[in-house]
């Protein structure tokens, strides 16, 4: 592991534009750990959400953008409610996620692909589009046996449509992905 | 004789691992007994009404309760057999408790050992006399030694009780460690303009005599009637005839003398007034550094003082002052950081500790209040602060949390970023301990509000890189090794006892812990007074402490002393010394044994024989153990009732 110069390497501006887009204050965190202490996927992440605040406080984007957890996180929102300081710590990881992506750092392709698959369907028909995102999802990833047990289960409960629903106002729910793609620009 | 034991359960303190019933059974046995009985909590008041009602029903003439240790109850129950009608030296205690059911689990075994150690207390009771206390009379004049904040309060509280005070002060000025901090935590407020006016009460007060460049040399006597001995430094210069006008600094050529008020951050005249504030507001030559005394040359100063007050041949004296109690108010010193070779204090000039930092925080500082680093004068941008410098370290001896650094580490981060807006401040730190009224408020104010970076870790080491300072350490919470190049690195001394305070504490017998911090009566409950009657405590020669809580320690000293000062009479305790006269051989020996020099040399028709001053004594037997006549007995603990004792257990 290699020494952090904390005063060079401090990036101010990447902590200046988390607290913009979250609307939260990192300094605010004395690192009492409650949200690593009741964050579910701790067991599955590479930095515990308590560390990720820390990393934030002392500037480090490139390990933060870079790093895993911030694309596990469910965004169950425990580390937000129990947090003695009010931080919404959820809000800031998802922040992370979000400049993670516009930056380039993909470190958990598989959780960005659903996330884009998703979005994609409810874009193309107004709202998810269950089988066309299981389609598509295991044809980009190739987990082609993931869940495959679940098939037999859950077609004769007609939870799973061929066709796509059809919504009244599917093409507002594509207006609002279109405005937001012009905010983006 | 007629003899009452009782045996306490103390709850299932003793009742849980000693069988009490069993021991009142036992104690029936002993010679002179007449009464026994167990009863739970000897000391609640049903427990001393069951004593008293037994003394009354028995027609007792002594009583033993064995129980906790004497330390805790026997002055309570020596009052209950007075309020019974008998002397209250017919009293013995056993200790059951400490000694025997809290140290083992073996109930036969200690039942047994409470029945061997009431046996004892019976036999010693069997030849106890009642002893009478004498009165002696008290001098109302209190001695303070030193002038710190704390002392300066005893002083002012006293002297405000119209008692006259005597405050010795070992530099040329009182203010102590306070008068050279530029702020103080969690006010941010001047020191010096809130110690400033207490300093001035003292100058101004009518009942205080202060002697400044003053120390303790010899103390004797006892509680309300202390002889000390007071050695007068020698400043060069007579303080009846010095205005404080200060020409003499403006001329003195020797300019380089060790600025000790500045921390040595810079340099000073050889004839100097330490601060604008000082009080006494005199001017003070340094020897090892005046041109006149070291090399026989110049005496300018002699020639610009207007009222000639320089005397180059001015010897120091003692004076005598009799006094009945004394506050030891001595605070405490820095620890030496040259001590940690790593981090490079005394030898990189720009690492330097707190208490320097806050001599270049000052507007009366040396560098005018500007932040210059000691190197090359530069503002330094990048400033870290290193905590536990010398404190929680087992390493060097320092096990102790010294208490009040992270506080003022976190105010020097906040007056940083006052001084210099474009500064970065880092805190290393191990826990932040912040346990006062708004102090952790004032610690988070300085990361959320200052932005003053913490990290927790410690420092490992400092090295020069460049002009820079290149420190290395560790940040836990991110779990990796970091490094700062700093400009200036300012690292939190601890504190530790003040130099010479174990020799002082051996003049006032008191004693003092493995640190050197004076040690208090009681940790909770008696935490003022020593177990020297008449000396107390105010301040941090008892132990760390910030500001309030030395100023709350001054007013309770000056509290106990007034409150000492309210008898006109004193009693003895008259457990002391006796000599008999027929046995003694006049050797002496108990005379040079004696630590309070309660044993004086008389004469007998023509003979010398030794002679105990009652009100002196403090009964702690050593002459007893010296003589080799078994001439001097103390009552209470003659050789005959330990013999019987030890007679006691033996047959038991």
């Amino acid at each position: 592991m290699e020494v952090v110069d904390i005063h060079a390497s401090c990036d101010h501006e990447f902590i200046a534009q988390v607290e913009a887009e979250s609307e939260q204050k990192v300094r605010l965190c004395y690192q009492c750990g409650n949200c690593t202490a009741g964050c579910p996927y701790t067991f599955a992440y590479d930095i515990p959400v308590s560390q990720v605040m820390r990393l934030l406080q002392a500037g480090q984007k490139e390990r933060l953008l870079s790093c895993k957890s911030i694309w596990l996180c469910a965004t169950c929102e425990s580390c937000t409610t129990r947090c003695p300081n009010e931080i919404d710590v959820a809000r800031i990881m998802d922040v992370l996620r979000h400049m993670a992506r516009r930056e380039g750092y993909v470190s958990e392709r598989n959780v960005k692909v659903f996330w884009d698959t998703f979005l994609d369907s409810v874009e193309k028909h107004g709202r998810v589009f269950e089988m066309g995102l299981l389609a598509t999802y295991v044809a980009k990833t190739g987990r082609f046996w993931t869940d495959m047990d679940l098939g037999p289960k859950i077609l004769p409960k007609g939870k799973l449509s061929f066709k796509p629903h059809e919504i009244q106002g599917k093409d507002k729910v594509a207006e609002i992905f279109k405005r937001f793609r012009e905010t983006q620009q | 004789m007629k003899i009452g034991v009782f045996i306490c359960h103390c709850g299932s303190n003793i009742g849980g691992t000693v069988d009490a019933a069993k021991v009142a059974e036992a104690a029936r046995a002993f010679p002179d007994v007449v009464f026994t009985s167990d009863t739970m909590y000897a000391c609640s008041e049903p427990g001393q009404d069951g004593i008293i009602q037994a003394i009354k029903d028995h027609q007792l003439d002594g009583v033993v309760v064995s129980s906790c240790t004497p330390r805790m109850h026997e002055p309570t129950f020596r009052r209950t057999v007075e309020r019974a009608g008998l002397n209250r030296f017919m009293f013995e205690m056993a200790n059951i408790r400490e000694h025997v059911s809290w140290i083992g689990k073996d109930k036969e075994a200690n039942t047994n050992k409470a029945v061997e150690l009431t046996g004892i207390a019976v036999e010693k009771l069997r030849q106890d006399q009642p002893l009478f206390a004498k009165q002696f009379d008290i001098n109302k004049r209190v001695m303070i030694i030193g002038g710190g904040v704390a002392g300066i309060q005893a002083a002012l509280d006293c002297a405000d009780g119209d008692r006259e005070v005597v405050l010795v002060e070992r530099e040329s000025t009182i203010g102590g460690k306070m008068a050279k901090l530029d702020k103080t935590f969690p006010t941010v407020d001047c020191s010096s303009c809130i110690l400033g006016p207490k300093m001035v009460d003292v100058a101004q007060h009518p009942k205080i005599q202060l002697y400044a460049m003053s120390e303790v040399e010899e103390i004797g006597g006892y509680v309300g009637n202390f002889e000390v001995k007071i050695k007068r430094k020698a400043p060069y210069v007579n303080w009846e005839l010095c205005t404080g006008c200060g020409l003499c600094m403006e001329k003195c050529p020797s300019k380089k003398s060790k600025d000790r008020f500045n921390e040595q951050v810079g340099t000073t005249t050889a004839i100097n007034i330490p601060f604008p504030q000082a009080i006494p507001k005199k001017a003070v030559i340094d020897p090892e550094f005046c041109i006149k005394l070291t090399k026989g040359k110049c005496g300018i100063c002699a020639k610009v003082c207007p009222t000639k007050a320089i005397v180059f041949d001015q010897q120091e004296e003692i004076v005598s002052e009799s006094v009945g109690a004394i506050v030891a108010a001595t605070g405490y010193d820095l620890f030496d950081i040259s001590k940690y070779g790593e981090y490079g204090g005394g030898r990189l000039p720009d690492v330097i500790t707190g208490m320097q930092y806050e001599r270049l925080l000052s507007a009366s500082g040396p560098t005018g209040g500007h932040v210059k680093r000691p190197s090359d004068g530069k503002e330094p941008k990048t400033i870290v602060f290193v905590q536990c410098v010398g404190s929680r370290d087992k390493s060097v001896d320092r096990p102790y949390c010294s208490g009040f650094c992270c506080m003022y580490t976190a105010k020097q981060a906040i007056l940083t970023k006052d001084h210099i807006p474009d500064s970065t401040s880092y805190v290393f730190y191990m826990d932040i301990r912040a346990p006062g009224k708004m102090y952790d408020e004032f610690t988070r104010r300085a990361m959320e509000e200052y932005g003053t970076q913490y990290v927790r870790g410690r420092v490992s080491m400092i090295y020069p890189k460049g002009d820079k300072l290149l420190v290395r350490g560790a940040d836990t919470l991110m779990g990796t090794q970091v490094e700062v190049e700093a400009d200036l690195v300012v690292l939190a001394a601890g504190a530790e006892a003040a130099v010479g305070a174990p020799h002082l504490a051996e003049k006032l017998r008191i004693s003092y812990d493995k640190y050197g911090f004076f040690m208090e009566s009681h940790p909770k409950l008696r935490p003022v007074e020593t177990n020297t009657a008449g000396v107390y405590l105010a301040g941090a020669c008892q132990g760390p402490k910030d500001i309030p809580a030395s100023v709350a320690q001054g007013s309770a000293a000056a509290a106990k002393v007034l409150a000492l000062f309210a008898k006109d009479k004193l009693e003895n305790d008259p457990m002391i010394s006796s000599v008999d006269i027929k046995r003694c051989v006049g050797c002496g020996k108990c005379v040079q044994v004696c630590p309070f020099g309660a044993i004086k040399e008389v004469d007998f028709r023509g003979e010398p024989k030794a002679e105990v001053i009652e009100t002196v004594c403090q009964g702690c037997g050593l002459c007893t153990a010296t003589c080799p006549q078994g001439a001097i007995q103390l009552s209470h603990f003659t050789d005959n009732q330990i013999l019987a004792e030890v007679n006691a257990l033996c047959q038991l």
